[in-house]
């Protein structure tokens, strides 16, 4: 229905097609050459690197690196700690937005910082707080090594640090989206007789489900993509502790560039899969946010 | 269902937003709460239908305590000023909420669902809408969809929070009209809440006015309106002229003007500081030489209705507002800036009171 006036909104579109407001077309090509350039040099140019040196020597041997044991294992370590880190991210990040913008508690302001706190560290303190933590010489390491229990240079060590990694992206992607959107609805539905879960699941579960989706999008891509704080904490063991990007450094470090490359090239291409997500999500929550907006009135 | 609270009492921080509040909501009435933004009358609501809770005190529901019944148990029925109908559902899927939500042992048949949604959004008008979603709607049929809403689940008490504040004039009139004819079908308890004074006078049987989370005033529109009880209720309700002044002898001294009045009589002392109020059109203009009344200068006349509105300045800048016919101001032939008196036929005097919320 907005239709006709949405070419209107379009400042750009505006501005370029009036005499009055329209630039020089050399302002015009100089900006135009100067972004794309801008654009291909430091963007294109180096994922385009990474998939011709993954293939400079050929199809085979790109898929023998990727078929390597040490290859497979990284692969299977790195989807192991996505596939715990993201659904146990999924839960907090829920319940913590929800706590927020439904309730009014004393240290609120102090847990958003709190939930911040994993973007404005360095990964790799991250990782030292859990090597002095759960270590060898750390504070529950004669503990936990007395139980046979061993968290720092293997699996749960890494899991940890990458749960603390991502932290923050769906928690913070659906902060703003829930107080935006007020408790009105689910006030609603628990006046006429929802409970608690029914009124999460059936009202606001629906209303948040694409601001939820992105977070967990960019959730999983952190997960998966992690280095600094999985490289503390993993102690490089071949086939053991290597998740992907260790085990690129691995190979890299070694001089087996084309090796190093093939698995570089499966996270570029994770990395372009989820821009592609990202933007089919943005479109439709950008739908949905539209007829939010119809809705309140303002 | 009949409706009590009792010494309600409810402070957000250090803001008092209900102090001390008893009110009876006899059974069957459609009772509107009225007051200015802030007076407390949607924490009342809140607490009622169990959203908020109360510091203090009790809300008895059929004579029966409800305070710590859950909101899902009170069995009430509410309309939010901003609709708050689910925007990823449909119109009959909205409508049907409340009955889908029923335990599976009260829960009736989804074809009786059906059948009842379907009789719902006729009585709301609005059958020919249930396959849409709520952003397609205008705000005067979400506000009657989100009222079928309420009603599929047969609440005891309908409460509803400012209904009609988000909509424009001419669709409020009309839903205030028709909100009074589905109360005289329905009979359900209603508390509507509004800061509009014309749609609560206008639409509800009785009329509580709240100001400052105290009660003022309960009563029918037609008794709030000709007998105000305090000086808030008095400003609130309608154009009012406000003069301050003192008790004369037999009159109001109003800065050197006398206006006769037996105040006296009403138990007010020589001397007491006064608020007298009169209502524009319980004033007359009579020429500057006359005794008694205040004067004032004319500065604009609105003559477009059955009478003639005129504004005046008083002598410290005080806005006055007369109503005449327009035969009688045709006879006075007034002008712009001439000096004339101000005689009121009726005048209310109330004790002065410091910050009666005027």
């Amino acid at each position: 229905m907005a239709s006709p006036r949405q070419i209107d909104t379009d400042p750009a579109a505006r501005f370029e097609t009036r005499s009055a407001t329209r630039e020089a077309p050399w302002v015009k090509w100089t900006l135009i050459v100067l972004a794309l350039s801008f654009f291909a040099l430091f963007l294109l140019m180096p994922l385009a690197a990474v998939f011709a040196e993954a293939l400079r020597k050929g199809w085979s041997t790109y898929f023998a690196a990727l078929a390597e044991p040490d290859a497979l294992a990284a692969i299977r370590l790195t989807l192991i700690a996505a596939g715990i880190a993201v659904p146990l991210n999924l839960v907090f990040g829920v319940a913590a937005a929800w706590a927020i913008a439904r309730f009014e508690f004393r240290g609120k302001h102090f847990l958003i910082t709190l939930i911040d706190l994993p973007f404005s560290v360095s990964p790799v303190v991250a990782g030292l707080v859990f090597v002095l933590m759960f270590g060898a010489h750390g504070w529950f390491g004669p503990w936990l090594s007395e139980h046979d229990i061993k968290i720092i240079f293997a699996v749960p060590g890494i899991v940890l640090a990458t749960v603390f990694v991502t932290f923050p992206f769906v928690a913070r992607e659906l902060i703003p989206l829930m107080q935006a959107q007020g408790k009105e609805e689910e006030e609603a539905a628990i006046v006429l007789g929802a409970n608690g879960w029914r009124t999460f699941w059936h009202v606001t579960l629906p209303n948040i489900r694409w601001g939820l989706l992105y977070g967990i999008i960019l959730c999983n891509a952190r997960a998966m993509g992690e280095f600094g704080a999985v490289s503390v904490v993993s102690g490089h063991i071949r086939g053991e502790t290597n998740t992907m990007p260790l085990q690129v450094e691995i190979l890299y470090n070694e001089y087996q560039f084309a090796a190093a490359f093939a698995v570089a090239s499966l996270l570029a291409l994770l990395a372009l899969a989820t821009l592609g997500i990202k933007a089919w999500v943005e479109r439709h929550a950008g739908r949905a946010h539209r007829t939010a907006q119809d809705e309140t009135p303002s | 269902m009949s409706i009590q609270v009792r010494n309600i009492v409810k402070r957000f921080g250090g803001f008092s937003a209900l102090g001390d509040v008893t009110l009876d909501f006899p059974s069957g009435e459609l009772v509107a709460l009225l007051g200015p933004s802030g007076c407390g009358k949607t924490t009342l609501l809140r607490i009622i239908a169990g959203l908020e809770s109360a510091d203090s005190g009790q809300v008895l529901l059929e004579g029966e305590d409800a305070s710590a019944r859950h909101v899902r148990e009170r069995q009430v029925g509410f309309v939010f000023q901003h609709y708050a109908l689910f925007r990823h559902m449909t119109v009959f899927d909205n409508v049907a909420f409340g009955l889908r939500m029923k335990s599976r042992a009260q829960r009736p048949p989804e074809p009786e669902i059906r059948a009842k949604v379907q009789r719902l959004l006729e009585l709301v008008q609005l059958d020919w809408l249930s396959g849409r979603f709520p952003s397609q709607l205008s705000g005067g049929q979400r506000q009657r969809i989100a009222l079928a809403r309420a009603l599929a689940v047969e609440p005891r008490v309908l409460l509803l929070d400012e209904p009609f504040g988000a909509l424009d004039a001419k669709v409020r009139k009309e839903l205030r009209r028709w909100l009074r004819r589905l109360h005289d079908e329905l009979h359900i308890t209603s508390i509507f809440v509004t800061h509009d004074q014309e749609e609560a006078l206008e639409v509800a049987d009785r009329v509580v006015l709240m100001n400052r989370g105290r009660v003022e005033q309960v009563g029918a529109p037609e008794e709030v309106y000709r007998q105000p009880a305090t000086p808030f209720v008095y400003s609130f309700l309608g154009a009012v002229n406000l003069f301050h002044g003192r008790v004369d002898g037999e009159g109001v001294r109003v800065g050197d003007d006398l206006l006769p009045h037996p105040a006296q009589e009403g138990g007010l002392s020589e001397g007491a500081r006064v608020m007298a109020f009169a209502r524009p059109y319980e004033l007359d203009i009579v020429p500057c030489e006359g005794p008694g009344g205040i004067t004032a200068t004319v500065s604009r006349a609105l003559s477009f209705g059955v009478t003639t509105r005129i504004e005046l300045e008083g002598r410290d800048g005080q806005h006055f507002e007369v109503e005449l016919t327009r035969e009688r101001a045709a006879a006075l032939g007034l002008a712009v800036g001439q000096a004339v008196r101000l005689a009121p036929s009726n005048l209310r005097v109330f004790e002065y009171e410091e910050g009666a919320g005027i």
